[in-house]
């Protein structure tokens, strides 16, 4: 019968040389995809090895460049952090609406990344506000931008031995604002059909100087249309505006027919949902927090 | 025997007990945890069993070689269906439905055929379920794939594969030549529809769809069995009623009932779909084979997989009515998915669909088509929501067509007592223009609507049942009442129970304890089915408790010496009439206290099949609000009425009220089965069997609307099931007003509304 060694290692260097000694090794977060895809059969890696006992893997933390959050923090104790509710609210909330209160009590916004779903939640939240991961592996830290872990449906970027320690967002620019947004038949326990983050920076006349806008479930990872952000740059927001990037949005997306929705359903909820998500970022960043 | 013509009497007085909501006596189990469920359930030596499934939609079985598999360190016993005896037909009617004995066996274990996928194929049993599943892995089982459909019509067409070469459409006279998917046919109705089609002044024809739905019980199916050297056995499972589970099982395994004794286990949701069984043969085989009690437990993903959804249907239907409204004809035609085998759900079907209304010409045709998918079973009101869905959907296009506001059109054409039902018996005292009132009194009719929102009704029935129980009321040696049933409790039955017996007997409810006994310590019982039970079990046990009344008056009688005609019941206690002992009481225990030595232990048996059941009718109200540029719906508000015969604990009325419309909206908005080109089901769990969770529903306001049932001492109607037919339409009505468009297809997904409302894509 095939075993699973787990382990619970104190320090990132032991959870490295450990991931290191056996390529079927998993990280172990929240564990609310992993136990549910080894359950299943789906997976069975030889060893798990839990990220939480590390010091400083828990928990957010603030720096002179922003926010860093520990791989390991559940995405109810995001909620929790006043500050980072105030900076980033797409990305606390897009993280707290994944699964239930259980899950989330559990859930990591990296295993939530790690897990490679193109449907993940808080991944275009995060894509959108810039976050970026510092990655720990066998020679030492680096940083990888966050639309650069995902690769591919269950794959990411990570070398073996390699873990995502933290998540870093930057403090909030003045006049800025995020939002994200998801379409799911049922009001919650279900799964994106597509996600829409935006981040956006709004000058003191209401122009908008810069835009971020990410979409989950159109693609086999998460996508940053580039197109839909410049096509709000140097406007208010007017309706052409707004109708150009949500052209812009579906035009990027490339999302498939399944279980959970229609190719076209899918495209043209992009563009609705990218659209209410840059008006409720719009009026995040008027109302200067 | 049945009870006696004075308990059949409907007694209307000031209750003490009844209409009063005390705590269930199965409720600090349930929320403390300690319920023992199916899943819950371990013996001594037990032994672990799994099932190996079909992976094909259809094939043939060509070999199959356990050998490996027997071979492992752990693995103690092997089944296949060969391990079943050979049966001959016979059709059993266990409690919603009847099913032939031989379908039951090989959809426990597949003979020569798999007939979807999931079908059971080898079960194993191993000293740990990590043994067993790692065995069914060893396991080699060699297919011949034919040829499936999923599909009722496709099933019928010509060419298609036909799933049994030995049935030839019931219902046909003369029976056809061929075998056919067509399982079975029932018509009713009368007068000439066509005739009166043609002179009607407004008609709809529209054809409505619906797919299978699953009745989403959260406990999974599971047993234990243990099946001795000398012929006895015992089964600890959860079901709907542990009697038909005891009577399937020998028949399946051809040996005498009294040698199985079932010990029913607290039960995690039913809905219909555990009135019948998938494992207890299995685990028994695998027990004898193993000489150890064996578990088999399903996975939630084997429970989408091989049990019992509802059928889906293709329902056609042609209304007419003239210009003042009064319908003159109605036919409703529909193909309902049998599934595997043959179900039952056609007859149920024909007589729910549109016997609520006065229509003198009308035909209405139903179906069962057999096709590729796990056999259809049980679900709340069984054929009635689909056809239901179709009718009540036309009903409110005709009220469109001729001005006539929606409500009042099914008023002017509600059945009411004497009207002839589809069947040309009279319909008794229903309450169907009762709810129709409550409804139009209802603040929710009138209440204005917001931006994007719409407001359906609609209305519907179930004929409920009655049938046989047995009752045991018991009188300890302190005076404390136990009543014993042998009616598993879906629904808060022991509550409704003890609440009848304090009321015959006026005694305190917490006097009174309630609970469900195995089949060797009971008579045999019916399933918790056909919203039987209060009704039912709740007359033999009134009629116990009436049983036990006597037998104290005769006691203290007897002490006081004086004759039974000069005691009587006060107050929960013998009062002396005459005598010397004039205006003395004795209490059930002090005559209790006493019983051992003035005529015995003190205890009544009714067994009885209860007569005089009548039909149950709910009128439901829903808004919903589309999200033009998504086709989100969401339930903005919803009241369901109901008339409910006489509520004996309003609690679990409401209850069974809330929760049938809960389901009938999850069938109405986003519950289906999704099957690939291959012909396997790709959503065979919770997360894309889309269910509603609590917050996609509003809080369900419940109408109890009382027109008690004369033929029952407490007037009891059922109420479980006639809360799931309503919805459907309602849902669809309401949808309609707020889009001004009518959708005919369920589930009414996010991307069915959008496409209707932007067909431009
Ligand atoms: C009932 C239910 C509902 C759900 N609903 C949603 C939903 O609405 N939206 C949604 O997006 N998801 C949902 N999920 C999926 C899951 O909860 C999320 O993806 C969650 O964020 C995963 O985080 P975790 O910490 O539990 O990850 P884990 O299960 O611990 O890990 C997930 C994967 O990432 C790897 N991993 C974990 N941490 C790291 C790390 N630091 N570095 C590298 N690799 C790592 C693991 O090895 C594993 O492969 C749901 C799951 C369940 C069970």
């Amino acid at each position: 019968m095939p075993s699973t060694a787990f382990h619970a290692p104190d320090t990132v260097e032991d959870a490295v040389a450990l991931l290191s000694a056996d390529p079927t090794a998993r990280p172990l977060g929240g564990g609310t995809d992993l136990i549910v895809q080894m359950r299943s059969g789906r997976l069975s890696p030889g060893a798990v090895v839990d990220l939480k006992r590390i010091e400083g893997m828990s928990g957010v933390r603030r720096d002179d460049e922003g926010f860093v959050i520990g791989a390991a923090t559940p995405c109810t104790a995001l909620k929790a952090d006043a500050a980072l509710v105030a900076a980033w609210p797409g990305v606390v909330e897009a993280a707290n609406l994944i699964g239930s209160v259980q899950v989330r009590n559990r859930a990591t916004m990296a295993g939530n990344l790690c897990n490679a779903s193109p449907a993940a939640d808080s991944v275009p939240a995060l894509v959108a506000a810039g976050a970026v991961c510092v990655v720990a592996g066998p020679s030492g830290l680096r940083e990888v931008p966050v639309e650069a872990v995902p690769v591919a449906p269950g794959k990411t970027s990570l070398a073996s031995g390699e873990f995502v320690a933290e998540i870093r967002l930057p403090a909030k620019p003045a006049g800025g604002g995020d939002a994200y947004l998801r379409s799911t038949p049922r009001t919650e326990m279900d799964i994106a059909v597509v996600g829409a983050g935006v981040s956006l920076v709004l000058d003191g006349e209401g122009t908008c100087t810069s835009a971020r806008i990410a979409l989950g479930a159109v693609g086999p990872t998460v996508v940053l249309v580039e197109e839909a952000g410049a096509a709000l740059v140097g406007t208010k927001l007017d309706d052409d505006a707004l109708a150009a990037m949500s052209k812009a949005v579906q035009a990027a997306s490339n999302p498939i027919d399944d279980k959970r929705g229609t190719v076209s359903y899918r495209k043209a909820m992009a563009g609705v949902l990218a659209r209410r998500a840059v008006l409720i970022a719009a009026s995040r960043a008027g109302a200067k927090a | 025997m049945n009870a006696p013509e004075t308990m059949k009497q409907f007694r209307p007085k000031g209750f003490r007990h009844v209409g009063t909501r005390p705590v269930r006596p199965d409720g600090v189990d349930k929320v403390t945890g300690k319920a023992l469920y199916s899943p819950d359930f371990k013996a001594p030596g037990m032994l672990w069993g799994a099932i190996l499934r079909s992976p094909h939609p259809h094939a043939r079985i060509i070999s199959i070689d356990t050998k490996k598999a027997e071979a492992l360190v752990g693995v103690k016993a092997v089944a296949t269906g060969r391990d079943l005896p050979t049966l001959e037909s016979l059709v059993m009617h266990v409690g919603e439905g009847a099913s032939d004995i031989v379908d039951v066996s090989h959809n426990c274990l597949a003979l020569d055929k798999v007939l979807y996928e999931g079908h059971a194929v080898v079960a194993v049993a191993a000293t740990s379920p990590e043994i067993a599943r790692e065995a069914l892995g060893l396991i080699t089982v060699e297919y011949e794939e034919l040829p499936f459909v999923l599909g009722v019509e496709e099933a019928l067409a010509e060419g298609a594969p036909v799933l049994h070469d030995n049935v030839f459409t019931k219902g046909v006279e003369p029976k056809p030549e061929k075998p056919s998917n067509a399982a079975m046919r029932v018509e009713m109705g009368g007068g000439d529809v066509e005739g009166a089609l043609a002179s009607a002044a407004a008609t709809v024809t529209e054809r409505y769809t619906l797919e299978p739905v699953h009745q989403g019980y959260i406990e999974p199916h599971a047993c234990v069995a243990s099946w001795n050297g000398d012929g006895q056995a015992q089964i600890w499972t959860s079901s709907q009623g542990h009697f038909a589970v005891r009577s399937l099982t020998a028949s399946v395994l051809a040996m005498p009932q009294s040698d199985i004794r079932v010990t029913p286990l607290e039960i995690g949701g039913g809905f219909g779909g555990k009135t019948t069984i998938y494992l207890e043969p299995v685990a028994m085989v695998l027990s004898r084979k193993s000489g150890r009690p064996v578990r088999l437990a399903m996975t939630r993903e084997e429970v989408f997989r091989a049990t019992g959804p509802a059928p889906g249907a293709v329902i056609d239907v042609r209304i007419g009515a003239d210009a003042e409204g009064t319908l003159v004809a109605a036919e409703v035609e529909f193909l309902y998915h049998s599934g595997a085998y043959t179900a039952n759900d056609a007859g149920a079907g024909v007589s729910s669909a549109i016997g609520h209304y006065r229509i003198a010409n009308t035909r209405v045709v139903g179906t069962e088509v057999l096709c590729n998918r796990p056999a259809a079973k049980a679900y709340r009101a069984p054929g009635a929501p689909q056809v239901n869905f179709a009718v009540e959907s036309a009903i409110d296009e005709l009220a469109g067509k001729l001005g006539i506001d929606p409500l009042e059109l099914r008023l002017k054409n509600a059945a009411a007592e004497g009207d002839p039902q589809t069947s040309g018996l009279p319909w008794g005292r229903i309450g169907w223009v009762e709810c129709l009132e409550a409804a139009r009194a209802h603040p929710h009719w009138s209440a204005p609507l917001g931006p994007n929102q719409g407001r359906g009704i609609a209305g519907g029935y179930w004929g409920n049942y009655g049938g046989p129980s047995t009752v045991n009321v018991s009188v300890a040696e302190d005076g404390t009442i136990t009543v014993a049933t042998g009616s598993p409790d879906i629904g808060g039955s022991r509550a409704s129970m003890a609440i009848m017996a304090a009321e015959v007997l006026d005694v305190p409810y917490e006097q009174v304890r309630s609970v469900v006994a195995d089949t060797a310590s009971i008579g045999v019982s019916m399933v918790t089915g056909g919203s039987r039970t209060t009704f039912a079990t709740g007359m033999a046990t009134v009629q116990a408790a009436e049983d036990v009344k006597s037998i104290l008056c005769q006691r203290a009688a007897r002490m006081w010496g004086v004759s039974d005609d000069q005691v009587e019941w006060r107050s929960g206690a013998v009062v002396c009439l005459e005598g010397e002992k004039q205006g003395q009481s004795m209490t059930a225990a002090a005559i209790a206290g006493r019983s051992f030595h003035s005529g015995g232990p003190i205890a009544a048996v009714a067994a009885l099949s209860a007569k005089g059941w009548l039909p149950g009718f709910g009128v439901h109200i829903c808004d919903t609000e589309v999200d033009p540029e998504t086709g989100h719906v969401k339930i903005v508000r919803y009241t369901a009425i109901q008339d409910v015969g006489t509520a004996i604990h309003p609690d679990y009325v409401e209850g069974q009220m809330q929760g049938g419309a809960a389901q009938g909206i999850g069938w109405a908005l986003n519950e289906a089965y999704i099957y690939g080109k291959n012909g396997k089901l790709d959503n065979a769990g919770f997360l894309d069997y889309r269910m509603p969770v609590a917050s996609d529903l509003p809080m369900i306001d419940t109408v109890m609307v009382e027109v008690p049932n004369p033929a029952h001492p407490y007037g009891v109607k059922g109420v479980g099931e006639v809360p799931i037919v309503p919805p459907l339409a309602a849902v669809a009505n309401a949808i309609h007003g707020a889009i001004g468009q009518r959708l005919r297809d369920l589930p009414m997904v996010p991307d069915r509304v959008y496409a209707a409302l932007h067909p431009e894509g």
